[in-house]
């Protein structure tokens, strides 16, 4: 029986043009990677949250992020053969399996989600963002390769500010000790200037890319925000934050939005687009990325939109004003990594949650709490209650993991949903 | 006081759940008490400002969590559970405020949750810095050290001064010297300082007074050094690591020795032994002292960023120092930095060809047959097969 709250039709099931531009970006960035070797490019490992775009590109040096080798291995079926090898090697069953991904996929010869290979870091960017476990993931790749590592300690919100205090700290890491790394490598001087232009670039970008996500605020949203919204941070999170191709993606897929709006259309899913939205969430968490089809069709299945999520937020909070800014340029790159979701604190978090539950009119917010990652998991239960609390919306809460397909359990996380999606629904129709 | 009572002390004040000597401290002094997580923080400094720091290292087995599983998923260490747990069934109102070290992403969440839940009580995050420059992670680090002042003097306690600090900085010298004499002299003859009783008393310092832990550290080594009755035995020699945060169950330190191990060197309770060697007490500047010695004397440790050197040398510097002829990896379930760093370390000790074996733990373990198995035979190969 076909679903009636998805119109399936080859027109809207095909890829919009924003999507293919992504896409080929993407990949074109790890085909650079693959060729960098033959070609003298340098390359720096980092991270996604504090990553430090601009300034790499500055120097001449291309970005890898295990992260997004991780996910996108789990999203291709990977994941499980690189997690069993790391765990046969000695890594813990207990402990993050973007990290065993990670080191299985090394030890399997470092081939990309393209297909090919990986270059070898000239650089180890360690930029300590909002997670302990980068700072062993690093050391852990540290004894695999023969290259420099450098540490960027980017302080945590702990008090729900930033202090000077704090932004000098990390200053004077960049200064210091981050930028001396980057010269050393790339054999080219820091050039200031070139930085605030490319600083230029990434805040035209993130206006887009706020306007994009808050988009979410209109009824019925023309897009998810979590489903959709990791493949419209993808650009902005990796690689080209700082470029013209960034402004051009972020351009051109504001100008969908813009179409489907006046078209009064809700999102493009997997399936087509979504006729009816029948409920509107707000998902705190990150994705499961081996099933992440099969999630999100659950979330379509009953007609739910996620309009705001905070996982979308973990290479940048940018909808509360912040902005790259070139007239300071180290200090704006510091603001940025200490901005970042994860390293915001508890009551933050919960403030942010309920201020989009509020102003996206949401129905209700689901929590994905995943094993792997206790920046985002430990202290879930407890934001559940205080969301619930603040805005009298109902909470969901569902497990899985990020890229190990042993913790996707369909049924479960099914079942939990429709209770979810049902309870919502009875709420409306009066009952308790 | 006899040996006995001495033990029977340090166990009381272990099990003691209600922090009595801590309701006492206060009555008597009228001060603040302020707690603390593992693994450390600068305990002179709130010493120096007449706040007793108060380490809160959970409530191993001898609490039943009731509302504190209901904060976490089953996939989250036991720690916080039972700090939660002791939170809300009053047994922390004691305590004027919390400071949640730069430990792990649980207790780093944990340090929010304490201020939802707590919002009347001082509570804060401490930052440690792991960049180990004086002049970038130095100035980092004593900055957050003088908001911690500033906040206590807001809160009564008496403000801090250079003289005051270099007195307390002394006094805990004092302190690590004695925590460090008796972990040599179970190096040297661990038959004379069984670990159970160590551990014991390494715990019943998180509660008490600087000054009456040390005279508890003096009597206790006086004591075992007349003990006439304490024998060598053929055991093992291993050093244990992997418990640096979530402490195990004093049965799993006992069914260790149990079967057949000396234990030479641990991680318990690292605040004692944090910083290695004395700090400077004699200072114009006792603050940057105090931070100058978190980045040069803090002991290498799978929390803090190891910038030079090899990953896990230090371990096998441990094991040649203390004599250990094996390591055994004893670290909490679902503990991110004992258990990611665990490759490295078993790599190193392999390299140095350290015999090893390793086990998880919960705080509340209660089973320990398996572990005694094992560990019995560990420590037989070790006997029977080590050159």
């Amino acid at each position: 029986m076909s679903n009636p709250v998805v119109a399936a039709s080859a027109a809207a099931a095909a890829k919009d043009k924003s999507q293919e531009r992504q896409k080929a970006m993407i990949a074109d960035h790890f085909h650079k990677l693959a060729m960098a070797p033959d070609l003298g490019q340098k390359c720096a490992y980092t991270f996604v949250p504090g990553n430090l775009t601009e300034l790499l590109g500055s120097f001449g040096v291309l970005p890898v992020l295990p992260e997004i080798n991780a996910l996108q291995s789990g999203m291709r079926g990977k994941s499980r053969d690189y997690i069993g090898l790391a765990e046969k090697l000695g890594h813990s069953e207990d402990v993050c399996t973007y990290v065993k991904c990670d080191i299985g996929m090394l030890k399997s010869g470092n081939v990309g989600p393209t297909g090919e290979r990986l270059p070898k870091p000239d650089l180890l960017l360690l930029s300590y963002t909002g997670c302990f476990t980068f700072l062993k993931w690093f050391e852990l790749l540290a004894q695999e390769y023969d290259c420099p590592c450098v540490m960027l300690h980017v302080p945590y919100q702990g008090d729900g500010v930033i202090t000077d205090s704090m932004r000098r700290y990390v200053v004077d890491q960049l200064r210091k000790k981050v930028i001396p790394a980057l010269e050393r490598i790339s054999g080219r001087a820091y050039d200031e200037d070139l930085l605030k232009r490319q600083l230029a670039l990434s805040a035209k970008a993130e206006d887009d890319l706020v306007w994009v996500l808050e988009s979410g605020k209109r009824r019925p949203s023309p897009i998810d925000a979590y489903f959709g919204g990791v493949y419209y941070i993808g650009p902005i999170f990796t690689a080209f934050r700082g470029t013209q191709e960034a402004i051009d993606y972020y351009q051109e897929l504001r100008g969908e939005i813009e179409d489907r709006i006046r078209q009064g259309k809700g999102p493009i899913i997997p399936d087509g687009e979504l006729q009816e939205e029948k409920y509107r969430v707000v998902v705190e968490g990150p994705p499961n990325w081996t099933s992440f089809r099969q999630f999100w069709q659950m979330f379509t299945d009953e007609g739910a939109v996620v309009v705001a999520s905070t996982y979308t937020k973990v290479g940048g909070v940018y909808d509360n004003g912040f902005r790259h800014d070139p007239s300071r340029p180290l200090e704006s790159l510091a603001d940025y990594c200490m901005g970042c979701y994860t390293n915001l604190n508890l009551p933050t978090r919960v403030a942010m949650l309920a201020k989009y539950v509020k102003e996206y009119s949401a129905d209700g917010f689901l929590i994905n709490s995943v094993k792997s990652c206790n920046s985002f998991s430990a202290g879930q239960l407890m934001i559940l209650r205080e969301v619930e609390q603040r805005t009298g919306r109902p909470g969901g809460f569902i497990e899985s993991d990020l890229v190990d397909p042993r913790y996707f359990s369909a049924s479960n996380i099914k079942n939990r949903l429709e209770s979810y999606f049902q309870m919502i629904a009875q709420k409306r129709a009066g009952g308790s | 006081m006899t040996l006995d009572s001495l033990l029977r002390r340090a166990e009381d004040l272990y099990r003691d759940l209600r922090f009595t000597a801590v309701h006492e401290w206060k009555r008597r002094t009228g001060g603040l008490a302020v707690g603390f997580l593992p693994v450390y923080v600068p305990r002179e400094l709130l010493h120096a400002m007449g706040v007793l720091p108060v380490g809160v290292m959970g409530a191993g087995d001898d609490l039943e969590i009731i509302r504190g599983d209901a904060y976490y998923q089953s996939y989250i260490c036991h720690l916080p559970r039972s700090v939660i747990e002791l939170g809300l069934n009053g047994a922390l109102d004691c305590l004027d405020g919390m400071l949640f070290p730069a430990t792990c992403d649980v207790i780093r969440n944990l340090s929010g949750m304490w201020m939802m839940q707590f919002p009347g009580k001082y509570s804060h995050y401490l930052d440690v810095p792991q960049d180990f420059a004086p002049d970038i992670g130095g100035a980092f680090y004593r900055h957050e050290l003088e908001q911690i002042a500033e906040a206590l003097t807001a809160r009564g306690a008496r403000p801090l001064t250079a003289a005051a600090l270099r007195a307390s900085i002394a006094a805990y010298n004092t302190h690590r010297e004695l925590v460090e004499g008796l972990y040599t002299l179970r190096q040297q003859q661990p038959w004379l300082v069984p670990t159970g009783e160590l551990y014991l008393l390494l715990r019943a310092g998180c509660v008490l007074p600087v000054e009456e832990h040390t005279a508890m550290l003096r009597e206790y080594r006086a004591a075992v050094a007349a003990a006439a009755d304490r024998r060598p035995m053929d055991q093992a020699r291993v050093l244990l690591t992997g418990s640096f945060c979530e402490q195990p169950p004093l049965g799993l330190i006992k069914t260790l020795e149990r079967s057949g191990c000396y234990i030479v060197d641990d991680d318990f309770v690292q605040v004692h032994r944090w910083i290695r060697g004395a700090v400077r007490a004699d200072g114009d500047d006792p603050l940057g002292d105090l931070a100058l010695a978190y980045l040069r004397q803090g002991m290498p440790s799978a929390i803090r960023y190891i910038d030079d050197g090899k990953k896990g040398q230090d371990l096998v510097d441990r094991v040649e120092h203390s004599g250990a002829e094996g390591v055994i990896f004893c670290a909490p379930s679902f503990c991110d930095p004992a258990l990611l760093d665990q490759p490295m370390a078993t790599a190193a000790v392999e390299r140095a060809g350290i015999p090893w074996t390793a086990f998880k733990y919960a705080e509340n373990t209660g089973q320990f047959q398996v572990i005694r198995e094992q560990a019995g035979t560990f420590a037989d190969s070790i006997k029977l097969w080590s050159e």
